[in-house]
This record gives C-alpha cells, structure tokens and sequence, in this order.
C-alpha cells in the first residue's frame, strides 16, 4: 500500500491488516507510560487541510505525533474558490520539503489522485469533497468489531444524506468488503441516481429497517441542505429519519448507535439517545487514532519492520 | 498563373484521378499531364472536400494564452479543415460587428482556413436581450450562425425571439442545450460513475429537455434551430422524431462522444472535464449510429483549448473543454466503422458538405465541381498516428487523446489552391500579412 486514498481499493486483505494494525497500536501505546511509538522518527507528515475539520486534523496529528513523526500542519485555500497559489504549486512546495507522507482534506473529490500524480510521497485521503473518508469508515469499522466481532453478515444501516455523505460512501464500500450488509436509509433527494449500482439494500422508510439492523449509523445533515430544496422541513425531517427513543428502542438491544459527529442534537439524533451507552460516539474518537496510526504506519515502513 | 496538378488521389465518387488547380479553383480531372504544373503525388491518397467545423473555440479576443486564431488556424488545417466556424464567447463578447469583423480579420491574416465568426445570439451572453444579429449579419464578417454556447439560451422567450430574428437575416440559431437549474454545481454525466466518483452529475434530461422545448419551438414558429455537441441516447431520438416530423432541425455531436465514457473520469484528471460530459457506453453507440443514418448531420469538435493553469489542477477547479481540431478526423473515421472498411462518402458528408451547408459557407464541402474553389483535403487512409499534446499545433495542450494510437492521418490540406499543410507539416500560410 503506498496510498489511501479510498475504500474501494482495499481489498479484504488490506482492509484486515490495516484494523489489526489499529488493534496493535492501540494495545502498544497502551501499555507505555509515554504513549509514543518510535516508528515513524524522522518521518515528515504533512496535514494539507483545504478545509477547517479540527477533529480530523488533531486525530491525524495525534497518530503521527505518537508514532514519533515531524507534523507539520498547512492550512491552505482551494484554487477553485482562491485564484493564485494552486494545488500543483502546493504539491510542489511540499515536495521540496519532503512530505514523506501527505495527508490531504479538501472541498474536491479527487485531489488525493491529483497530488499522487504530481508527489512521490504517500497520501492520505482526509476526506475529499463528497467522494472519500477512508479513515473514518476504517474507525466505524473498527468500533463495529470491537461491539460486535466480526462483520460478516451483518446488517449496518447508514441514514441519512447519502448524496453528499463520503463517510457513507466509504463506509458502503468498506463494510461490503468486509463481508457486512449494508442498507442505505434516507429521503429520495438525498440518495444519489443510479444507487442501486452500489453494493448496498436502498430504503427510504426507517421504522421497517431497524428490527434487523445490527448497528445503526446516523449521518449528519447540513442544515443548508433543506434551503437547497432536498427536504421540505427540519420537523418533516426528524419525524421521518431521526432516531429518537422510541425508535432506538427498536433497534436489536446490543447494536450500536454510531455517528460520524459533530451531530445536530434533536435534528437526526435526540439527545437522550446521543447520550446514551449504547452510542459509541467517544470510542470513534479514540479508535480514530489507533485506525490512523496503523495507516501512516503502514503505508510509511510497508509494514516491513515490526 | 499557379498550376498545381494532384496526381493519382482517391477521388469521392470518381475514383483514381488526378486535380489540375490553377487560380485556386478546380480547373479540370481525369488523367493529366500538364508541363507547367507543380506536382504532388497523391498516390494511396483519398481527396476529401476540406473540412468544416461548425464549432470552434478560438480564444481571440481575450484569452490568447491558450490559443489564437492564427494557432487555431493553424491546429484546424492540421487536422484537414478548411473552414471553421468560431464561437462567440470570447472576451469580450462576439456579439457586436466590430469583433465579429475583427475575429474574420484575424482570420484572414493567418491564412490557414476560412475562420467564419458565429455571433451571440444575447448581448454579453447574458440572455436577456438579443444582440444585434441584423448588424453582424450585414457586417463584413457576413455572420449567419448565432449562438450564444458555453451558455444555453435558457429564456424561452428570448429564444423564440431568436428564431423568430434570425430568419429575416437568413441566420440560424445553434443551440448549447443545458437547461442550467438542472445542471447547477455539475462537474461530469449523472450516473452510475458520478455516484461513485462523488461527483454532482449533469443529468441528461438537462439537455434533452431544452432539446424538446427548442424542437417545438422551431416547430411552431416554422424556424430553423441547430443542436450543438449532442450526447446522449434521448437527444438523438428526439431528433429523429422532430425530423420525421419535417421540422428544420439539425444537429453536430462531438468526436469525444463518439468514443468515450463517463469512466475516464475515474482518475480525476480534468483533461475528460468536458460541458457537455462524456456519456455511457449506450450514448456513444446510440450516437454513432445516429451519425452514421443521418439524425445526426454533422460532426463537429467543440476544440476548446485551455491553459495548464486551468486542465492541470483538481477537477472542480477545471474548466471545461478538450482540444478537438487535429483529432476530429480520426475519432470520426473510426466511429463510422474504423480505417479498414470505411464510408468516405459518409464521412465526407458529416465533416464537410453538410456542415458547411448549416453554416452557409458556399464555397466549401462541395465535390471538386469544375469551377469550385479548391478546398481539400489528402489524407492516408492507411496512416496512423499517436497523439502528444506538445506535438499538436494548438497552443494548449489539453487533448483526452494522449498517448493513444489513432487512424488516418492528414497529409495535405489545400485552401484555395494553396497548401496549408504538405506531407502532414505546416507551410508557410498564404495569409494577407
Ligand atoms: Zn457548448
């Protein structure tokens, strides 16, 4: 593996490597009184946020910092919204700082591809526009197998934005390849044309999918995305795709509530249910960085040198 | 008086002949020796009537970094046309006689091809009033095509007044079919790919619905409309039904969707980024044959050359547009059946009579009748050829045919009697500076 750029490259044998990997590390650091790994000593990261995302750039400064790597953090501008500097120039500044790795967020589906070609260094997708988020479904599945074990046959229900979700679009592909069901709820505007091309059950009614699921995932909605048209009211909205108690109670006792956060309260989750054990929205935070940590490690060593 | 004699070309319809020029004019055929002549073998050669492209980008006034008309000229006589026809949003605007007849200056003075400007049908292309169609009718630069593309003529109001003008100045309205609400925010073709690409799609029915309406307007109205960069399944059978009908309709598809796909995106790289976007498998195939039958009347190449500035970033950031005028034969060729058995009839009549026939250029796309101009255009049915942007004589490099291998190749173009291109090269053009 040199590059993550998106799940539906991996195949079932990287994908297990890489949440070994994440059991690994959280396990090595663990058990240390410094959590510091010094795999990745004298290795550059590059966190390249074209757009503000705090969680996911602290997560993946956290996993380099413990595997002992020089973080540098750049925040930049989209070339599409700011003329002047352009990704290419970016890339090439990097490349004379000797990224060894570049982990890359930004508003545009596909800039990981575009500075691979142009970088010799490896790149994380950090979530590119509304295409990829491969950490984030590598984490989700992690918490999936710690609450559950393994992911085969299992039924994961995604709800929500589907169109502009990449944590559902890498989740879709993840989780199929790690032999689970996954089902798509959500209201028609929000689901993309031609779905049913992807590895995945579509179902706009979420009452009749709960009974059978054996973990829940709610996406976040935009709020811009009612003054876009795609549905007629935040109330119509919650009514017909939120979970709330009544609906949580539904769902088979031990599955696990999961949200990609931050969650609008009261919009797709009700607080009671945000808060309560069965969500597992504070152990994705935390398996974030094991899931990071094996990803920059492995993809930096080639997993040669444990 | 300068003879040249074409020696021993494939001549549509006639066979093996030979081409006695003298003035620029086509002067006699058959077998001739004639001792005063210049000489060019044609042997293994097929004469075709010079190219004509009915849509052209050529950058000038505005963006001479990525292409100008004498680089234009220079990239449409490479690729065997003659006469090109060039789209009106520049900047500024096509849409007064004073740049019409500056860009049919231009034209002149490079002296490749026939560079016939096409109008904006709006002032500014803002589509709210008409520009003055009537002035660059008359002007020097004789305009008869208007067109306001890059932008769809969404108003339907406006465009039935368009109709409506451009007849009385015997002009036609060519058509960039994006019914844009449908369209906002879209980066390729709406399906299965974009849904996976995480990519806005452009949905079809954006174009086939303006396609619809404009049919009925032209219908109602008893004007002409013409349908430019067709691309998809849908446009060309609603076509085909609106000519059934007798309603005077035309329409050109471009040589990138006679053979690609939506999956080119599948890398990112912007150089597939192309307004229309590249179809499905069923598009392209529908396409051709809408080509090969005649639903489809022209081939035309949409060349829009951009900067690397604008194709060698990320896709979002990417405009919109592929280089077209020294591939467009190929792709042509080989979407009518491929170079073994190939119609140069058929091809003939999509790339040169019947486009210069929309666009009212005369002195084009006819078949070497005694008299006529001499445009034309040699070409090796056997040659193939691979393409690299930095070989193109384009002055941008953005072509979605990088690195592939395609058939025929130009070996000579002649306008007016005097070559352009001889032995696949440039000349030194005959232009008026
Ligand atoms: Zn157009």
């Amino acid at each position: 593996m040199k590059h993550l750029i998106d799940t539906a490259d991996l195949s079932r044998e990287q994908a297990e490597l890489l949440l070994h990997q994440a059991e690994e590390m959280s396990r090595a650091v663990s058990g240390r009184e410094v959590p510091k790994l010094p795999a990745l000593r004298g290795r550059t990261v590059v966190n390249l946020f074209f757009e503000d995302s705090t969680r996911t750039r602290t997560s993946f400064e956290t996993a380099a910092k413990r595997l002992s790597a020089d973080v540098v953090n750049f925040a930049a501008k989209s070339s599409s919204v700011n003329k002047g500097e352009s990704l290419k120039d970016t890339a090439l500044t990097l490349q004379a700082m000797g990224a060894d790795a570049v982990v890359v967020r930004h508003g545009a589906a596909g800039v990981p591809e575009r500075l691979a070609t142009w970088l010799p260094s490896s790149i994380l997708n950090a979530g590119d526009g509304l295409r990829g988020h491969p950490t984030q479904a590598l984490l989700d599945a992690y918490t999936l197998q710690q609450r559950l074990g393994r992911l085969d046959g299992r039924t994961v229900t995604i709800v929500g934005d589907i169109l502009h979700s990449r944590v559902a679009r890498s989740n879709v592909w993840l989780l199929n390849t790690l032999g689970a069901n996954v089902r798509l709820i959500g209201p028609p505007t929000l689901m993309p044309r031609r779905i049913e091309s992807w590895p995945a059950e579509v179902g706009y009614d979420l009452d009749a999918a709960l009974p059978d699921s054996d973990a829940i995932m709610m996406l976040r909605v935009q709020r811009e995305r009612m003054l876009g048209g795609f549905f007629p009211s935040e109330r119509e909205y919650s009514l017909r795709y939120g979970l709330d108690q009544r609906r949580a109670a539904r769902l088979p006792e031990e599955a696990p509530i999961m949200h990609p956060g931050p969650m609008n309260r009261g919009l797709e989750i009700a607080s009671a249910v945000a808060d309560s054990p069965r969500t597992t929205i504070v152990d994705q935070v935390t398996n974030g960085i094991w899931v990071r940590m094996a990803a920059l490690y492995l993809l930096l060593t080639n997993g040669d040198d444990e | 008086m300068k003879k040249t004699v074409i020696k021993g070309a494939d001549v549509l319809g006639r066979g093996r002949s030979d081409l006695l020029i003298a003035d620029g004019r086509l002067v006699e055929t058959g077998r001739l020796d004639i001792a005063d002549a210049e000489v060019v073998d044609a042997d293994g050669l097929v004469a075709l009537p010079g190219l004509v492209d009915l849509h052209t980008h050529l950058r000038q006034p505005g963006y001479e970094e990525s292409e100008t008309v004498l680089s234009g000229s220079q990239a449409a006589a490479k690729g065997g046309y003659t006469a090109v026809c060039a789209m009106a949003n520049s900047t500024p605007v096509a849409d007064s006689p004073a740049v019409v007849e500056q860009v049919a200056d231009l034209g002149r003075r490079a002296g490749y091809v026939d560079v016939q400007p096409i109008g904006a049908v709006s002032q500014g292309l803002e589509g709210r009033r008409l520009a003055e169609m009537g002035e660059m009718a008359q002007s020097q630069a004789r305009v008869r095509m208007f067109s306001d593309d890059g932008k769809c003529v969404n108003d339907p109001l406006l465009m039935r007044r368009a109709l409506e003008y451009a007849a009385s100045v015997d002009g036609l309205i060519a058509q960039h079919a994006e019914e844009s609400r449908l369209t906002e925010g879209s980066q390729m073709h709406e399906g299965a790919v974009s849904a996976r690409l995480g990519m806005v799609g452009w949905p079809e029915v954006a174009e086939t619905s303006i396609i619809a309406r404009d049919v009925l307007l032209a219908e109602y109205l008893d004007a002409r409309v013409h349908f430019c960069h067709v691309s998809t399944r849908r446009s060309a059978e609603i076509i085909a039904a609106a000519k059934k009908r007798g309603v005077a309709v035309t329409a050109e598809v471009c040589p990138h969707h006679l053979i690609l796909t939506d999956h080119a995106a599948q890398g990112y790289d912007p150089v597939f980024k192309v307004n229309p976007p590249l179809r499905e498998n069923d598009d392209v195939e529908a396409l051709r044959s809408a080509l090969a039958d005649g639903t489809i009347d022209a081939v035309a190449t949409d060349h829009a050359p951009h900067s690397a500035e604008n194709k060698d970033c990320e896709w979002n950031a990417a405009r919109p547009g592929m280089l077209g005028l020294e591939t467009a034969l190929s792709i042509a060729v080989e979407a009518l059946g491929g170079p073994e058995d190939v119609d140069w009839n058929l091809v003939a009549e999509r790339t040169s009579r019947t486009p210069a026939r929309i666009a009212g250029l005369r002195a084009h796309g006819h078949d070497f009748d005694i008299g006529a101009e001499a445009n034309l255009t040699l070409v090796d049915p056997g040659g193939r050829w691979t393409v690299y942007g930095n070989e193109l004589s384009s002055l941008s490099t953005n072509t979605p045919y990088a690195g592939m291998e395609l058939p025929v190749t130009v070996n000579a173009t002649f306008l007016r009697g005097n070559a352009t291109v001889r032995n696949g090269q440039l000349t030194e053009a005959m232009g008026e500076n």
